[in-house]
């Protein structure tokens, strides 16, 4: 296990610049996630990290040692992909075993470690499979399996659930979060699910662009969102943006006017407030109901505050209809304002 | 659903095939003559099989075979192997190697033909030059020796292209995460190749050598246009010898059954094949 350290490291396409001086620490055992929509360069960097792409400037180290010229299978880290890349010839065992012997391991440490990665993830029955007999959750296992056995320093994952259907990704959440608590390896993840990165991180580290646009916890995301960029990217739904300016009477837009909390900066230009923290209020600004989602154990009202969007999430059942005139009222201590910037005040 | 293509495949192949197995039994002569075609049995299939000739153009196609299939699909695997890597003017190149495969073979046999000139054409002139005068004009296409080399390499050179073509989709089907994977567990240029590359192509070479072989015991073109089965008979192939059987001695039902053991030889290798991708697992 090591710590790892990104320092203003950058990387050019020919003139293109696709990651902009981003520096970064990771602490030993730390499990951190890079979320960002399609092109932010997330993958990017953690192929940086693995040595599969080259470095244009700055530094990798991982523990005390500088990276940047270090062949992959010396950096001492193991990777999970997207399509899982196992071979498709190989048993489970050989997957599982092929990097320890192109190291020249001796056979029975091999064996050892195979069978020790089998048995903590309960793939011992499948050794003698091939990657084809196997469903995409016991695939995805061997694939991890096939880290383990390294005993890596780092671990990178990248985007290792995007092909499982919506419950086995839940399921190998969990296993993946589980797996990183016993075995303490750092860890680097690559998602751009919000909801995976939320449930999985000690510490998130939001991209766009080529940019980090804010590193911390999950809630401290969630609570304190640096810029607008983060506000919506962060939570689901996401949260609901009005533009207008501050008066003396709350938050004026151009479809009527929302209630501030005292003290509030004078130079907001967006007001922000999440889903969850609108309840229903006979004092609420009024909406009307576009369509109503109930999921069991909330409903989320979509409906329309003048002519703008907006998304409640009611922890009550309620049984409106299309058309039907509700009020609405935020939670003034989750009242988020950004300024002209779009970063919050 | 079905009765379009059954009614299809029964006019334009099956019908013709039991049509010819059927006239493969006869002494049908290719011009209709007074007296009636007649029943002969299994006598067109023995006097081939006691045809030394036609053992000889067997033996030919063979020879071809053998040759022709290491050069044409090592030389179409390896210039797949180089047109994969990303470098400058990628696309033209693989146009421009592809290009002999879309020209006829009559066009590539007259230019060939040229080259092969006796005593002194190009190729002769190359050798000449190359070794310093001490290997002699070579008669490319009048030696025995030499004919059926020199059918290899113009054939090998006008159709590598189309292997070319398979392997370069075969080796585009290789996910790039498993080459990334193969670095970081360990493996150098020669460890991707042989742990990732070679693996992802077993179909890919099952079928390149099934068709190449097929394609290369039907050889006629080059043979009929260059040296007509000549010199001495040592470029006779089965389909020459079947071609001049039906259209110059004018033995239809003869013809026939030569073309009959032909689908016999291609019915095998395509069983030979089926066999070798369960095998393999592809």
């Amino acid at each position: 296990m090591a710590n790892l350290s990104i320092d203003k490291v950058r990387k050019y396409y020919g003139a293109h610049e696709v990651i902009h001086s981003i520096s970064l620490d990771i602490a030993d055992g730390e499990f951190v996630t890079l979320v960002g929509p399609s092109g932010c360069g997330k993958s990017t960097l953690l192929r940086m990290i693995a040595g599969l792409e080259g470095i244009s400037d700055g530094e990798i180290r991982i523990g005390d040692r500088v990276v940047n010229n270090v062949q992959p299978k010396e950096r001492d880290i193991a990777m999970v992909f997207q399509n899982y890349a196992l071979y498709p010839h190989m048993t489970v065992a050989e997957n599982m075993s092929f990097a320890l012997k192109l190291k020249g391991e001796n056979k029975a440490t091999i064996a050892k470690r195979v069978q020790e990665a089998a048995s903590i993830l309960a793939l011992e029955p499948y050794l003698d499979r091939l990657p084809k007999q196997l469903s995409g959750g016991q695939r995805q296992r061997v694939a991890m399996g096939r880290a383990i056995v390294r005993s890596p320093q780092v671990f990178l994952f990248d985007e290792p659930l995007s092909n499982l259907d919506a419950k086995l990704r839940v399921q190998m959440r969990s296993e993946i979060k589980d797996l990183h608590q016993r075995l303490k390896t750092t860890t680097v993840y690559v998602t751009h699910d919000q909801v995976e990165a939320m449930t999985m991180a000690d510490k998130i580290v939001v991209m766009k662009g080529g940019n980090v646009e804010q590193v911390g916890r999950p809630l401290e995301l969630y609570d304190r969102p640096a810029n607008l960029f983060v506000a919506t990217f962060i939570g689901s739904p996401s949260m609901n943006l009005f533009k207008g300016t501050v008066t003396a009477t709350g938050f004026a837009t151009a479809d009527g006017v929302l209630p501030l909390p005292a003290g509030s900066h004078g130079a907001a230009a967006t007001y922000g407030i999440r889903p969850e923290h609108l309840t229903i209020a006979d004092d609420g600004f009024p909406v009307e109901v576009v369509v109503l989602e109930p999921t069991g154990a909330e409903t989320q009202v979509i409906g329309r505050f003048g002519q703008q969007q907006l998304v409640a999430v009611l922890r009550d059942r309620v049984d409106y209809k299309p058309g039907d005139i509700i009020r609405l009222k935020p939670d003034l201590g989750c009242v988020h304002l950004f300024g002209q910037d779009e970063r919050h005040l | 659903m079905l009765a379009p293509a059954v009614i299809l495949m029964t006019l334009f192949l099956i019908t013709p095939f039991i049509l010819s197995f059927w006239t493969a039994m006869t002494n049908q002569p290719l011009v209709p003559r007074p007296t009636p075609v007649r029943f002969v049995g299994m006598a067109n299939f023995v006097r081939i099989l006691t045809d030394d000739l036609f053992w000889t153009s067997l033996w030919n196609v063979t020879r071809f075979t053998v040759w022709v299939l290491p050069v044409q699909c090592g030389f179409a695997f390896l210039t797949a192997l180089i047109l994969n890597q990303k470098m400058p003017l990628r696309g033209l190149f693989r146009g421009m190697f592809f290009l002999p495969a879309i020209t006829s073979m009559v066009v590539v046999c007259v230019i060939w033909g040229t080259l092969f000139q006796y005593p002194s054409g190009p190729l002769n002139q190359i050798v000449g030059f190359v070794s310093g005068g001490r290997i002699q004009p070579i008669d490319w296409m009048g030696n025995p020796d030499w004919a059926m080399f020199s059918i290899v390499l113009l054939s090998a050179w006008q159709a590598y292209g189309f292997q070319m073509i398979i392997y370069l989709a075969g080796l585009q089907g290789i996910s790039e995460e498993l080459y990334d994977a193969a670095r970081i567990d360990g493996a150098g240029l020669w460890g991707r190749f042989w742990h990732v590359t070679m693996p992802g192509l077993r179909p890919t070479h099952v079928f390149v050598l099934v068709i190449t072989t097929i394609q290369a015991f039907k050889l006629y073109t080059q043979v009929a246009i260059l040296t007509q089965g000549g010199p001495k008979s040592s470029t006779e192939t089965v389909v020459h010898y079947m071609v001049r059987a039906g259209f110059e001695e004018q033995k239809l039902g003869y013809a026939s059954a030569v073309s009959v053991i032909l689908f016999l030889i291609v019915l095998v290798i395509a069983l030979v094949q089926r066999r070798l991708m369960r095998r393999f697992d592809v």
